[in-house]
C-alpha cells in the first residue's frame, strides 16, 4: 500500500524537462508581446521540434501563426512532401515564397562554380517575405550550440529595418523578463530551443514519437565524395566534376538545409533510437557537414549581419 | 477527481524515464574573471576533458593556436566567438557554451569581467544557479574579485566556486592558495547572503589540474576538481523553491467545438506546486477560486511542478487576463504602486529622477516613474556614496519606484522570478536596467 502511495504521488506530479518548459514560456510570450508572428519553417528537425512545441504551448487551440518556407528550390523534395502533409494536418495555413522569385526580379544574383549554393540568397527573399506579410516577429530553430556567432545570440533579437543583427548592441537578458517591445519597422527574431544542444533536439524527437523527413535516417543513395564529405548527386542541383565518381552509398543527413550546402554522413542508423545513439558517440560537429560556414572562420557571423538568421 | 489522474498516462511515464536516462538534469553556471584571469581557457580545458569538443572544433583550435604562434593549444579559441574578440583577445559579450557528461547537461554563461561591462556578468548571473569566480594565483584577490563576489552576492547565485587559477606558476604553492583563501574570507564576511555555498578550489586551467582530472602537484589538496564538486551539485534547484507565483502569460480559448466552454490560463509555475483543489486568489483583483484542472498539453496532471510551463482552469468564472498573477490563497505576495529596489543600471542614458520607465516583471508591463534615487552602492562592498542621484551605466543604487498601476510582487530574497525586473526606455524601447525588490 504503502509502495503504491508513493507510485501515485510520483506519476501524478507533472516533472519539468527545463528546456520545453522555457521553450513553451517563449512561444507564449511572442504570442502575447507581437502582432503578427510567423514561425519560419524549413521541414528540417529543428523547425519541426518547434512545431510540436507550439502545439504544446496553446493546446487545445491551434497553433495561433502561420508558417512560412523560404523555399531554396533546392530542397530535397522528401522535406518538401513532409511540409505540405504537416502543415495540413495542423490546420495551419503555410507560406512559401521562392528564391527562384528573388532572382528573377534581379534582387539577387545566383552563385556559380563548384561551391554555388542558394543558401546566402535566402536572406533576401525572406525580408521581403516578412515586409510583405508585415511579420513582427520571426520564430526559428536556431540554437547556440551550433556555432560560435549563434552562441552570443539572444532569445528575442532585434533586428532592424534591413533584417541587420547588431551584435554589439543587443539587449540583455534577465531572468524570464522577456522584452519584446519594437519601434514600428522593426522585427524579432525569436529563438525558442536556443539552449538545446543537437542532442537535446534528436533525444526530443525520440521522445515525442515526432515523425521527421526519411532522409534523416539511412537510405541507399547517388552519391559523390569531395573534400572529404559526401554529396547527393541525385539530381542536377548540386554542381559535379566529370571526375567525381558518383557511387551509391548507405547514408543519412544530420542537417536539413539546401541541397547544394548539406552533406550527407555514412550511417546504418534507420531508427530514431539509432540516431540518437549516433549523435551520441559523434566526433564530427554537426554545422561540420555545412560547406557555408567552413568559406571562412567568420561565415556565420558575417551572414547574420545581414539578415541570415 | 478520478479522471484527472491517469496512473498509466503515457506522458507521465515518459516523462518519468526522460529524467533518469536521457533527458539529464540541467545545471546554469556563470563565470566571471578579469582579462587576463583565463576564464576562457578554463572553459576550453573542461570541455577538452570532458571530451566536448569535436574533432573539426578541435582542428579549428589547433589551426588557429598555431597560427597565432602558440606552442600548446590555446583553449580560450573555443569560446571567443566574435571577429572582434578575436582581434582584442577579449570576451566582450555573454556567450552560451553547452557540454554534458553522464549525469547532467550543463549550460556556462561566458560573461567578460572588465568593470565596465558589470551588465554582462549581471544578466549570465540571472539565469545560473552556480558560478565560478576565477583569482589569479599571482595576483590574489583584487578589486575585480570583490566586484565578481558582490554580484553574486546581489543576485543570490546559490553556489560560488572559486577557482584560484594559475597554480602552475606559483609553483603549486599552498602558502599562497592558503592566502588567497583567507582574503577571500574577508570578503565573505561583509556578505550579507549566508545561505551562499563557497568552494575554493586551485587549478591549473592551462595544463589541466584539479579542472576534471586530480592533480598530483596538489598533494595538499584533498578537495574534489572542478567538474567533481559540479557533478554534485543539484540540478533541480534550477527553480528555487519558494512560494508558488503563476504569473498568467495568455488565456487560452480554442475555437472548437469540443472545447467550446474551455478557458485555460497558461504560464510558468515559480517557486511551488500547484495541485487540483487549490484554493487560489487572482491578483491584483483579489478574486478567489480553486484549481479545477491542470494541463500540460492533451495530458491531466493532479499535481504542478515547480517550472512547469502547464495551463490550468478555475472552477468559478473569474476575470483573468495577461498580466495577472494566480497564487494560493494563504500566499499572497505585496501588492503595491510603489517599491524600492537595488537596481543595476545598463543603458549608456543615466537614470534619473522623475523620468518614465516600463516596468516589466514577466508577463506584466506597467508604466512606471522613478520617484528617487537614494545614493549609489559600490560593488567592492566599501558602503554608499550617499550624495549621488543619477544611476550611470554599469552604477547599482537603492531607487523608489511609482507605479500607474498595482503590481503583484515579492522581496528578491525570497522569490527571484517575482521579486526582479527590467526597466524598459519607452524612447527606444531598450532594456534599460534589472531591479532586485526589496
Amino acid at each position: 500500500m504503502e509502495i503504491l502511495e508513493k507510485k501515485m504521488e510520483r506519476t501524478a506530479i507533472l516533472n519539468v524537462n527545463p528546456l520545453e518548459s522555457e521553450a513553451i514560456y517563449i512561444f507564449r510570450e511572442v504570442a502575447a508581446q507581437f502582432e503578427k508572428p510567423v514561425l519560419l519553417f524549413s521541414g528540417g528537425k529543428d523547425s519541426i521540434t518547434l512545431v510540436r512545441l507550439a502545439q504544446k504551448a496553446f493546446w487545445p487551440a491551434k497553433i495561433p501563426f502561420p508558417l512560412l518556407h523560404i523555399d531554396t528550390g533546392h530542397n530535397f523534395p522528401e522535406t518538401i512532401e513532409f511540409r505540405d502533409r504537416l502543415a495540413e494536418e495542423l490546420g495551419v495555413e503555410l507560406i512559401v515564397r521562392n528564391v527562384q522569385d528573388s532572382i528573377d526580379q534581379g534582387k539577387v544574383v545566383e552563385e556559380k562554380g563548384r561551391y554555388a549554393s542558394r543558401n546566402s540568397l535566402q536572406t533576401t527573399t525572406l525580408l521581403d517575405a516578412l515586409e510583405e506579410f508585415k511579420f513582427d516577429a520571426a520564430i526559428g530553430g536556431a540554437r547556440r550550440d551550433e556555432e560560435k556567432a549563434r552562441a552570443k545570440e539572444r532569445i528575442f533579437s532585434v533586428r532592424d529595418d534591413f533584417g541587420q543583427w547588431d551584435e554589439k548592441n543587443q539587449r540583455p537578458e534577465l531572468f524570464d523578463h522577456l522584452n519584446g517591445k519594437i519601434d514600428l519597422g522593426q522585427n524579432v527574431r525569436v529563438f525558442p530551443i536556443s539552449n538545446w544542444t543537437e542532442l537535446d533536439v534528436w533525444s526530443y524527437i525520440e521522445k515525442e514519437n515526432i515523425e521527421i523527413p526519411s532522409i534523416y535516417f539511412a537510405h541507399k543513395r547517388k552519391t559523390f565524395v569531395r573534400d572529404g564529405m559526401i554529396w547527393s548527386a541525385e539530381d542536377d542541383v548540386v554542381y559535379r566534376d566529370e571526375n567525381e565518381e558518383v557511387e551509391e552509398r548507405l547514408v543519412r543527413f544530420r542537417t536539413v538545409g539546401d541541397m547544394s550546402c548539406t552533406a550527407a554522413v555514412l550511417s546504418d542508423a534507420v531508427t530514431i533510437d539509432k540516431v540518437v545513439a549516433e549523435i551520441r558517440d559523434s566526433q564530427i560537429s554537426e554545422r561540420g557537414a555545412r560547406i557555408d560556414d567552413k568559406r571562412s572562420e567568420a561565415a556565420m557571423e558575417k551572414r547574420k549581419q545581414q539578415g541570415y538568421f | 477527481m478520478e479522471d484527472s489522474i491517469d496512473i498509466s498516462g503515457s506522458l507521465v511515464n515518459q516523462y518519468l524515464s526522460t529524467i533518469n536516462q536521457n533527458r539529464m538534469d540541467v545545471l546554469k553556471i556563470a563565470t566571471a574573471g578579469s582579462v587576463d584571469d583565463g576564464k576562457s581557457t578554463l572553459i576550453g580545458r573542461i570541455l577538452y576533458d570532458t571530451k566536448s569538443l569535436t574533432t573539426d572544433k578541435l582542428e579549428a583550435i589547433e589551426t588557429r593556436s598555431k597560427a597565432n604562434g602558440f606552442d600548446y593549444l590555446d583553449f580560450s579559441l573555443a569560446t571567443d566567438g566574435l571577429v572582434a574578440e578575436r582581434e582584442q583577445g577579449i570576451t566582450i559579450d555573454v556567450a552560451h557554451i553547452y557540454f554534458s557528461t553522464k549525469t547532467k547537461s550543463y549550460i556556462i554563461a561566458d560573461t567578460p569581467g572588465h568593470i565596465e561591462y558589470t551588465r554582462n556578468m549581471v544578466t549570465g548571473a540571472s539565469t545560473s544557479q552556480a558560478s565560478i569566480i576565477l583569482v589569479d594565483a599571482r595576483k590574489g584577490v583584487i578589486e575585480q574579485t570583490y566586484r565578481h563576489f558582490f554580484i553574486n552576492n546581489l543576485l543570490r547565485v546559490k553556489d560560488v566556486i572559486v577557482a584560484v587559477n594559475k597554480m602552475d606558476l606559483v609553483d603549486f604553492s599552498q602558502e599562497k592558495y592558503e592566502a588567497i583563501k583567507a582574503d577571500f574570507q574577508n570578503l565573505i564576511a561583509k556578505s550579507e547572503y549566508k545561505d551562499q555555498n563557497i568552494t575554493f578550489i586551485p587549478v591549473s586551467a592551462l595544463q589541466g589540474d584539479n579542472v576534471v582530472e586530480k592533480s598530483e602537484k596538489t598533494p595538499w589538496y584533498s578537495g574534489q576538481t572542478l567538474l567533481e564538486h559540479l557533478e554534485e551539485l543539484d540540478a533541480q534547484d534550477v527553480y528555487e523553491k519558494a512560494q508558488a507565483r503563476f504569473p498568467i502569460q495568455t488565456v487560452i480559448r480554442p475555437k472548437k467545438d469540443e472545447y467550446h466552454d474551455f478557458r485555460g490560463y497558461a504560464g510558468k509555475l515559480y517557486g511551488g506546486e500547484f495541485s487540483v483543489g487549490d484554493e487560489v486568489t487572482v491578483l491584483p483583483s483579489l478574486t478567489t477560486s480553486r484549481i479545477k484542472e491542470i494541463y500540460f498539453f492533451d495530458q491531466k496532471f493532479e499535481t504542478a511542478g515547480r517550472g512547469s510551463s502547464c495551463t490550468i482552469t478555475l472552477e468559478d468564472d473569474v476575470n483573468v487576463s495577461r498580466g495577472d498573477m494566480i497564487v494560493k490563497t494563504s500566499e499572497k505576495p505585496q501588492i503595491e504602486k510603489q517599491l524600492t529596489a537595488t537596481v543595476c543600471w545598463m543603458d549608456s542614458k543615466s537614470l534619473n529622477p522623475g523620468t518614465n520607465y516600463f516596468i516589466q516583471n514577466g508577463s506584466t508591463r506597467i508604466l512606471a516613474k522613478v520617484k528617487s534615487i537614494n545614493g549609489t552602492i559600490t560593488t567592492d562592498f566599501s558602503g554608499e556614496d550617499t550624495s549621488k542621484n543619477e544611476l550611470k551605466l554599469n552604477e547599482i543604487g537603492k531607487v523608489q519606484i511609482q507605479l500607474s498601476k498595482p503590481l503583484a510582487f515579492d522581496s528578491y530574497k525570497n522569490n527571484k522570478a517575482s521579486g526582479s525586473f527590467i526597466l524598459i526606455d519607452s524612447q527606444t524601447n531598450n532594456t534599460s536596467g534589472v531591479g532586485f525588490i526589496e
